[in-house]
């Protein structure tokens, strides 16, 4: 895998300076890259990794699971485009198994999100069933481990 | 008590670590950034703490044979011949030993007494010369110079040869400059070498975290070498088994059995929940090396590259984790520059006098910490010679 794209995977706030040095290319080079990446759509954006769970009044999250009836021509694609409209939807991933989209869903209150379900996805063409899983606890986010930070054990020795 | 006339004089005589004092002023210190802890960050790869733990949980917990498991020798033998393309006999040629540490003290035990003169390029680790006084020895320092890259050169190691001359050490790839030596750096010091009828003590507990291509090339691998070389290496900075204390040696017969005859009754022998572990860091463990020298030669071109755009000119180090940048234009000594930065900044790197006296004017910097940690040292650095710099300007 492109390792430009690994290290900003993991850490986008690393400038090009940084990444220059790191990667061992011209800082042009990486402004360069980064620019294409933009451009073309693999990059879509930059985001920090936030640990919710520590935020007051940060709402609820919630994965929900979706069978769908395929339509004619456009399979998944065009239900699924009109799901990712909804602003409370976060994440939208077509699966393979025992139901078809898989979402993330926030809201303020567990009431907000099943209203959203029962009143927008439930009710929405072609959407067979639905099954809501409310998040209890995050512990890792993005490959970062949400429990608290390990502590250097190193001893101070020569 | 005046316990003077009852502890030796050799022990008594043997100056105590210069690093430990620093760590000392460090340890007092909270919310310190240190970039002077010299082993990796990285925790042992799991599948090899999985088997430790499986023996254990399968109770093998008795000695192994003295040299260590006939499986744990082979495995060494063929990791040699895989990585440094070397022979070596695992039934006869082989000692695993509490560490690198430990083999390197039975080795000089070994090859040196009274009379005879040890040759330790410096800077480099810290315990070479205190175990030559301890054997008995005379330890003679050979000062590398940043010039040449750090590296040992043919007329340095002829210049200080005596009839007394018996032992090199070899301490390649360096902690703590970065240096390394190629195969031909090798082949011109191995021809002095041999006219004079040395053995060496070749020091490669690094050999697996070299950069830039440059493989590491062990001086037994040398034409007329192998017979007068004693190869010692471990799992602690390859595979990230510090604290699993587990090292070996690696040479001609005749020297293992000794090694092994003082192995034996000094340190019965080595963990064995640490032998089961590494059986298996050898066996499936390559890829893990490959992993953590792509991310510390990542860290390694940030750090020389921060380092000497602010002006701390840094010889490129091309192996271990450790640069050597020179202070000297700060008109600090090394140990000042640490002190203060330390207490300016927070910031602990470790003096390179503690490592020789050829190490004054230079600084020891660990790039064993994570790229965020390294980033925030790095503009601290920065910050602190700026305020030299105002200081000495205002």
């Amino acid at each position: 895998m492109d390792k430009l794209l690994q290290l900003l995977s993991e850490n986008s706030s690393l400038t090009t300076a940084q990444l220059s040095l790191m990667l061992g290319e011209p800082e042009d080079y990486i402004k360069a890259q980064i620019a294409e990446y933009e451009n073309s759509g693999v990059i879509r954006g930059y985001q920090a990794v936030v640990n919710w769970d520590e935020v007051p009044d940060a709402g609820v999250m919630a994965m929900i699971e979706l069978k769908v009836a395929p339509q004619l021509q456009k399979g998944f694609d065009e239900i699924a485009e009109r799901i990712l409209e909804y602003d409370e939807v976060e994440s939208v991933y077509l699966m393979a198994g025992s139901y078809d989209l898989l979402l993330t869903v926030k809201g303020k209150t567990i009431q907000d999100v099943s209203s959203f379900v029962a009143k927008r996805l439930a009710a929405m063409n072609g959407i067979l069933s639905t099954a809501t899983h409310f998040m209890l606890k995050r512990y890792k986010e993005k490959g970062v481990s949400l429990i608290d930070a390990k502590k250097d054990g190193r001893e101070m020795i020569f | 008590m005046d316990y003077s006339d009852k502890l030796t004089q050799s022990i008594q005589s043997v100056k105590p670590s210069g690093i430990r004092r620093f760590f000392d002023i460090v340890n007092e210190m909270d919310n310190v950034i240190s970039l002077s802890v010299g082993e990796p960050d990285f925790q042992t790869p799991w599948h090899v703490r999985q088997a430790g733990i499986t023996s254990l949980e399968q109770g093998r917990t008795w000695y192994t044979p003295n040299r260590g498991f006939k499986e744990l020798c082979r495995e060494i033998s063929n990791f040699y011949k895989r990585k440094y393309n070397l022979t070596y006999d695992p039934t006869e040629e082989c000692v695993v030993t509490v560490g690198g540490s430990e083999a390197i003290d039975i080795a000089i035990r070994c090859l040196v007494s009274r009379g005879d003169e040890v040759l330790i390029p410096q800077p480099s680790f810290v315990c070479y010369e205190p175990l030559t006084i301890m054997a008995g020895a005379t330890p003679v320092i050979i000062e590398t110079k940043a010039e040449n890259a750090f590296r040992l050169t043919p007329e340095q190691l002829e210049e200080k040869i005596t009839d007394k001359t018996k032992l090199l050490i070899l301490p390649f790839p360096n902690n703590p400059t970065g240096g390394i030596m190629e195969r031909d750096d090798l082949e011109a010091i191995a021809k002095v070498i041999r006219d004079h009828d040395l053995m060496v003590l070749s020091d490669e507990i690094y050999s697996e975290l070299t950069y830039e291509g440059k493989r590491h090339v062990s001086v037994a691998s040398i034409d007329g070498m192998r017979e007068r070389t004693v190869v010692i290496n471990g799992f602690s900075k390859s595979y990230a088994m510090t604290g699993w204390r587990l090292g070996y040696a690696l040479g001609p017969k005749e020297i293992i059995s000794m090694m092994v005859k003082l192995h034996q009754f000094c340190i019965m022998s080595a963990p064995t929940t640490a032998q089961y572990a590494a059986i298996e860091a050898l066996r499936n463990g390559d890829v893990d090396i490959e992993n953590m020298r792509n991310e510390y030669d990542m860290r390694r071109r940030f750090v020389v590259g921060s380092l000497n755009e602010m002006g701390l000119t840094c010889f490129n180090p091309e192996g271990a984790f450790y640069c050597f940048p020179c202070i000297k234009s700060t008109g600090l000594s090394s140990e000042e520059f640490c002190t203060r930065l330390l207490h300016s900044k927070r910031v602990a790197l470790v003096p390179g006098s503690a490592f020789g006296e050829s190490g004054e004017g230079y600084v020891r910097l660990s790039y064993s910490y994570s790229i965020q940690h390294l980033i925030r040292a790095m503009e601290l650095i920065r910050d602190f010679l700026k305020e030299l710099k105002d200081e000495s300007n205002g």
